[in-house]
């Protein structure tokens, strides 16, 4: 009890640091994934790529990013058994953050693809273990998380499978691609930006303070739709396109139009991943931050700290500036056959499943849901070939990412303990 | 800084190098025709340069066919059957062996074709050419089959050039009695070793036709699903 009374700044600083540190590694480890689709199929080059993940990286965190924080905070722990080690919590959060970020940049650095999600909540399930007992964790919520290994790849290749069949009868498989493009392209922009939209207006405004009602948020939602269509037609009407093209460059043409909607559905990626995951870093630091505060006593509700987000924010965006560059540059070569036509599809269906999930509070993987959306696509036999074996690498490694980040978690909360004295 | 895991889901498609193995063995079958014509005139050592030409491509077209097959493990999750994409590879490529032999024969026998005989002979020739030619063009569909997901329109615009494949597969097996014809008219007068050799030599250019065909039989495969 006396620990928080005295080194009260220091842990939330502690805190804040590691919290930072576990940003970055995300920043570094999943933007890759996230923007790989859209640099793979040349529709962005790999600055854009950059520039787009840092704005809408750092605006999901900020605008949708308080959501998911509290299923990470209380969610898969019972906060109970906790109200009279209220020490215990603040050490378990930082080493927990620690744990889950040193496995991220190890990973990284291996090349495998660990999910950020999961490694937080390994490890906030290790020191809870050795903390309190099995009694701390709530295992329907673990089982929920295990559950959703299989059905969020699932909803999301789904939609990637039913958005792709739609792009296919429109526009591919009709007498005039390039019309039909034309003519569909933007409201598939304007259903991007609606749902980007309505994420940010119905989870992230409350925390800077804007108040809608629910009807005015829809409103709000479709007009910035309509908006979106109309620019997105003013940009396609300004593409060069070959007039005279047979066949074969009339689908070339057809990707050109694709192209522009990827640009949009990158934008939604990184906004949805940036809403999603920001929470793994900060969701920890909350709780130690609320802890400190309120000298001791864990709050069943808080408010985040005003500083928290942007913190969280910009540990995503210093991880991909300055790390992601490299990973980001490893894509050019590494997606041969990836037309925007596919790779829309995928983010697009990626995107919108993180966004429904992340409305149920799950915490969910970014990269399932790419996961599953590109499977989807390739289910419709729009991909040349994926690779089964490196998929089945992926699934192997969210399972052992839950262990690894609960054993490492474990070992730097009793090194904490003995340092703190508790 | 290893390449990001996520993207190794992507393997890398068999499409286009399918449509660069058929161009290139399409070309060692064009390239008898040149060679044929050098051969009506005697003139050796030209031919021989083709045949050297024709030789090259068979063993590049050979390349390409090793790697497409290192390129498809299995575990590959494809929109369509890895065995079907490894026959139709075994297919195209016997096209361009087909084609290095005719011109091995011609010239490691210096054959010489009766005078009677050239000019149907030369059309028998160019028609087996067209239907390599039409085989490839159907192939080169691939990558716009992969843009429709294998389905609809492009489907059936594939089915008609397979459609015109077999007809000019048929043609020259008409094409082929008419020369078999012509060179019993004259056999009499030649070596009969020669003739013996003549005679293959028109069945192996008419079986540059029937592989052709064969291509086309193993794409419509592929489609049927």
């Amino acid at each position: 009890m006396d620990i928080i009374a005295s080194y009260g700044t220091v842990l939330i600083l502690i805190a804040a640091a590691v919290g930072f540190f576990m940003a970055y590694g995300i920043g570094a480890n999943d933007v890759a994934n996230a923007m790989g689709t859209s640099v793979g199929s040349k529709a962005l080059t790999i600055k854009q790529a950059i520039l787009i993940a840092m704005i809408f990286e750092f605006a999901g965190a900020y605008l949708a990013g308080g959501e998911v924080t509290s299923t990470i905070r209380k969610g898969i722990i019972d906060a109970a058994p906790f109200a009279a080690l209220p020490d215990l919590m603040v050490l378990g959060m930082i080493s927990a953050l620690f744990a889950a970020g040193s496995w991220l940049l190890i990973a990284s650095f291996l090349g495998w693809p660990v999910s950020t999600t999961h490694s937080i909540i390994g490890a906030i399930i290790g020191f809870a273990l050795v903390a309190v007992g099995t009694e701390a964790i709530q295992w329907n919520k673990v089982g929920g998380i295990v559950g959703s290994w299989i059905i969020t790849p699932a909803i999301s290749g789904f939609i990637a499978y039913l958005i792709f069949m739609s792009a296919q009868k429109l526009i591919f498989d009709t007498d005039a691609p390039l019309k039909n493009a034309k003519r569909f392209v933007p409201l598939y922009m304007g259903l991007a930006g609606f749902i980007m939209a309505l994420v940010t207006i119905k989870k992230g405004l409350k925390h800077i303070g804007i108040n809608l009602g629910a009807t005015e948020g829809y409103l709000i939602a479709i007009a910035i739709a309509v908006l979106v269509a109309i620019i997105g037609k003013i940009a396609i009407s300004r593409l060069n396109i070959d007039p005279k093209a047979d066949k074969q460059m009339q689908f070339n043409n057809v990707e050109k139009v694709f192209a522009v909607l990827m640009v949009l559905t990158a934008c939604c990626m990184a906004f949805a991943h940036g809403s999603n995951d920001v929470a793994n870093a900060i969701g920890p630091l909350a709780a130690v931050v609320n802890i400190v505060e309120s000298n001791g006593e864990i709050a069943k509700k808080a408010a985040i700290a005003w500083w928290i987000l942007p913190l969280g924010g910009f540990g995503i965006v210093a991880g991909l500036a300055i790390l992601g560059k490299k990973v980001i540059k490893t894509i050019g070569e590494g997606i041969t056959h990836l037309t925007p036509s596919r790779g829309f599809a995928a983010e697009l269906a990626a995107a919108s499943t993180v966004v429904i999930a992340s409305g149920t509070g799950m915490p969910i993987s970014t990269t399932q849901t790419l996961v599953g959306a590109v499977l989807g696509v390739g289910m419709a036999r729009g991909i040349g070939a994926l690779n089964m074996g490196v998929i089945r690498n992926i699934v192997v490694s969210w399972v052992i990412t839950l262990p690894v980040g609960a054993a490492l978690a474990i070992v730097i909360f009793y090194v904490l303990r003995t340092a703190f004295g508790v | 800084m290893p390449t990001n895991a996520f993207l190794g889901v992507f393997a890398k498609s068999p499409i286009k190098p399918m449509e660069e193995h058929i161009n290139k063995v399409h070309q060692a079958s064009k390239a008898l025709i040149p060679f044929f014509n050098h051969v009506f005139k005697e003139e050796w050592q030209q031919a021989e340069e083709l045949r050297i030409t024709i030789r090259n491509l068979e063993r590049e077209a050979d390349d390409m066919k090793r790697d497409i097959r290192l390129q498809l493990p299995r575990g590959l999750f494809m929109p369509v059957e890895r065995t079907d994409l490894l026959e139709l590879v075994t297919q195209q490529d016997k096209i361009a062996n087909k084609a290095k032999d005719i011109a091995g024969r011609v010239i490691g026998r210096e054959m010489t074709i009766p005078k009677v005989m050239q000019t149907d002979f030369l059309a028998y020739l160019t028609r087996c050419v067209d239907a390599t030619k039409q085989a490839s063009k159907a192939i080169n569909e691939l990558e716009e089959l992969l843009e429709t997901g294998f389905k609809g329109r492009e489907v059936t615009l594939v089915e008609k050039m397979l459609v015109e494949l077999d007809a000019i597969e048929q043609d020259t097996d008409d094409m082929q009695i008419k020369v078999r014809r012509q060179l019993r008219d004259v056999e009499s007068e030649l070596n009969p070793i020669d003739v013996m050799f003549l005679y293959k030599i028109i069945e192996w250019v008419g079986e540059l036709a029937d592989i052709a065909e064969r291509v086309g039989s193993r794409l419509e495969l592929m489609l049927a699903r």
